[in-house]
């Protein structure tokens, strides 16, 4: 019922130690993800969470000694680059960065290192994932969404929070949702999650949340035209947002579309894309 | 962050990239005994973070010291899209054959730099790039390997640079994404690189943009903030780490998250709303971080009433309700609030702002529906 994460997924956080990462770690326990082990250099050999989870110093002695399969990150910004290295040398094949603030030259070098190491990454800057009644890995909000049919995409944090509540306040269950973070660069996008929806045989519909800015949602909306047969909706935000600060020419230039949300719903629509104009007319829209 | 284009020329010279002579002004009297050391001849340029001071009489070229005293005197005057011109830059005139743009960002759908060149540089770069799209040529860097030679090269054959250039081109490519990367930059260009009558590729003109989440590793690059060019609003935003953008609208707006912050100005458009502004409170919003963001809303004369909209995630509903709570305490000013707060500890939250009789709404609809028919009252009073 779900794409990424489920019930059998074991996962591994680094930073547990940290105030966010054991907040957030007591909460993923809570909503019944199999937390298998955390890491915090230095405090290697402590158990934390009611004596539940044991902390390791690497990630290489937490894979030896539980075997977990995915790893979520919120380490700190200076040390989080690290961190998802780390994980990828510790052959782990999907990564969930939290954080945010990471500069944009190194998510270029990460990014292309885990591309070569064949790691998975989703984020950084990113609320996570929710597959509803199995796994959560991240800090979506776990009481705001039922499991269901419809699979839930967005480059927002808590936007997509808003999308859930009102998913959920309308009974629309949801596969997994999945925050692929606001960040020039990412690692998974818009376009890699749609295959997985539409390869995924438990996701009847999409739900695509984009923003203002980059080109996602045109490359995406080129791959629902061509190749998706599940029905999109979506929501666009900064349909009333000032034309934002320019990013020079050599941005203007690169950028090729203007970044602007109309354009993205024009590109949308013409794939056959239902938009919706607040977020909460979304669940009306899904057929 | 952006650099003055002294700043950013500085930068370039320091990488090995020519640049003509000359320095920053703040008097007249500075600017004429630049101009003398230059020989006479000078271009005066206002220093100034937005574009368009070529046309707005902002780039004067002065034949005399006296005259470029005289001209220094106009440009400091002057209001260039409202920010008061406060530094020029006294440079040596060049004789301009060929303008040529050169410029290093971030390909956000390749993931990697991208360095960008036209032999139709100037200040009409972006209408070449919509009309003349094969006149801009480009080579991706890869992350691991840099900048190669061959591939500004390549640009320069691509431009069909004259022959002699090459190897001078290539160095000065070389220095500017070496600028790039050192700094941390998210876009660096020079704007035009003109080659001059005699022959010699110069450095005119230039801009960087700072990545500002790398500013910490770049203490003296954190340094050279111009914070004459900020808005007080934004400055004061910024030491709160919240990120405020005024707008001109009179419904006070304050939320958690961009995506949300926008999506929540459109529901207030689409009702029929003006919102007075977009703020992003950021995750994990702490009482004292609430607080400077209401007080930085009520601080705009426009605002007659203020939308708040926390959904929390890593935000935690009670910490804002304490933080409004908080703000309040030091606020005279009586504008009507709406609050929605939904998500982590939202019982305890809705309990908080309850106890001490502040409306809250259901959804985010109603919640803005709320705060426009608030702002109309407050308007007609």
């Amino acid at each position: 019922m779900s794409i990424l994460i489920n019930k059998d997924t074991r996962l591994l956080v680094q930073g547990i130690t940290g105030r966010e990462g054991i907040f957030h770690s007591a909460q993923m326990l809570d909503y019944g993800t199999k937390i298998v082990a955390g890491v915090t250099p230095g405090k290697g050999g402590d158990w934390v969470l009611e004596g539940k989870v044991p902390v390791f110093d690497t990630v290489d002695q937490a894979m030896a000694a539980t075997g977990a399969n995915c790893s979520v990150s919120f380490v700190p910004a200076r040390f989080a680059v690290d961190a998802m290295l780390e994980a990828a040398d510790a052959q782990l094949p999907l990564l969930v960065c939290i954080t945010e603030g990471i500069p944009i030259q190194d998510m270029i070098m990460v990014r292309e290192y885990l591309d070569r190491a064949g790691a998975r990454l989703i984020g950084p800057n990113c609320p996570g994932l929710l597959t509803p009644g199995e796994c959560k890995v991240g800090i979506i909000p776990g009481h705001i969404a039922e499991p269901g049919p419809v699979g839930v995409v967005s480059r927002s944090g808590t936007l997509t929070y808003e999308v859930l509540y009102a998913l959920q306040r309308n009974g629309r269950g949801v596969s997994t949702c999945i925050g692929i973070g606001g960040d020039p660069v990412i690692g998974t996008t818009f376009l890699d999650v749609l295959e997985l929806f539409e390869a995924d045989p438990h996701t009847e519909s999409v739900v695509l949340i984009g923003e203002i800015g980059g080109t996602d949602e045109e490359r995406a909306a080129e791959f629902i035209g061509d190749q998706m047969t599940k029905p999109v909706v979506s929501f666009i935000a900064g349909q009333t947002a000032p034309p934002g600060k320019r990013m020079g020419h050599a941005g203007a230039i690169i950028e090729g579309g203007s970044g602007l949300a109309s354009d993205k719903i024009a590109a949308l629509e013409s794939a056959g894309v239902s938009v919706a104009t607040t977020p909460e007319a979304i669940p009306e829209l899904l057929t | 962050m952006k650099l003055h284009e002294y700043q950013s020329k500085q930068l370039f010279a320091q990488h090995g990239i020519p640049i003509p002579r000359g320095r920053v002004a703040m008097t007249a009297s500075e600017a004429r005994t630049i101009a003398e050391e230059l020989g006479g001849r000078a271009v005066i340029k206002a220093q100034v973070l937005v574009g368009g001071r070529g046309k707005a009489g902002g780039i004067r070229l002065a034949g005399s010291p006296e005259e470029a005293e005289e001209l220094a005197t106009q440009v400091l005057g002057m209001r260039i899209k409202e920010l008061p011109v406060r530094k020029v830059l006294v440079d040596e005139a060049a004789e301009v054959q060929t303008e040529i743009y050169l410029g290093v960002t971030n390909d956000r759908a390749a993931r990697v730099p991208v360095m960008i060149a036209s032999v139709q540089g100037g200040i009409e770069i972006e209408e070449v790039a919509r009309k003349d799209p094969e006149r801009i040529v480009r080579v991706w860097v890869d992350p691991f390997l840099g900048l190669r030679e061959y591939q500004a090269r390549n640009l320069a054959t691509s431009m069909e640079l004259p022959r002699q250039l090459w190897s001078e081109f290539a160095r000065i490519a070389s220095g500017l994404f070496k600028t790039f990367l050192d700094a941390d930059a998210t876009l660096a260009e020079i704007n035009p690189l003109v080659i001059t009558r005699t022959g010699q590729l110069l450095a005119l003109d230039g801009k960087i943009v700072l990545d500002d989440n790398a500013l910490y590793r770049h203490p003296g690059l954190a340094d050279l903030r111009d914070v004459d060019e900020e808005a007080a609003s934004e400055r004061e935003a910024r030491k709160y780490g919240l990120s405020y953008v005024k707008l001109n609208g009179d419904i006070g707006c304050m939320v958690n998250g961009a995506g949300l912050a926008m999506a929540t100005m459109d529901v207030i458009k689409s009702l029929g709303g003006e919102p007075a502004n977009f703020l992003d409170v950021g995750g994990g919003a702490a009482a004292e971080k609430v607080a400077a963001a209401l007080q930085i809303i009520l601080a705009d004369e426009n605002v007659r009433s203020i939308l708040l909209n926390i959904f929390g995630g890593i935000t935690r509903c009670d910490e804002v309700a304490r933080g409004i709570l908080m703000a309040l305490q030091g606020v005279r000013r009586e504008v009507p609030m709406v609050i929605r707060l939904v998500g982590t500890n939202e019982e305890e939250g809705r309990k908080i702002l309850a106890d001490a009789d502040l409306p809250t709404a259901a959804s985010l609809n109603e919640a803005a529906r709320l705060a426009i028919a608030a702002s109309q009252v407050e308007a007609v009073r």
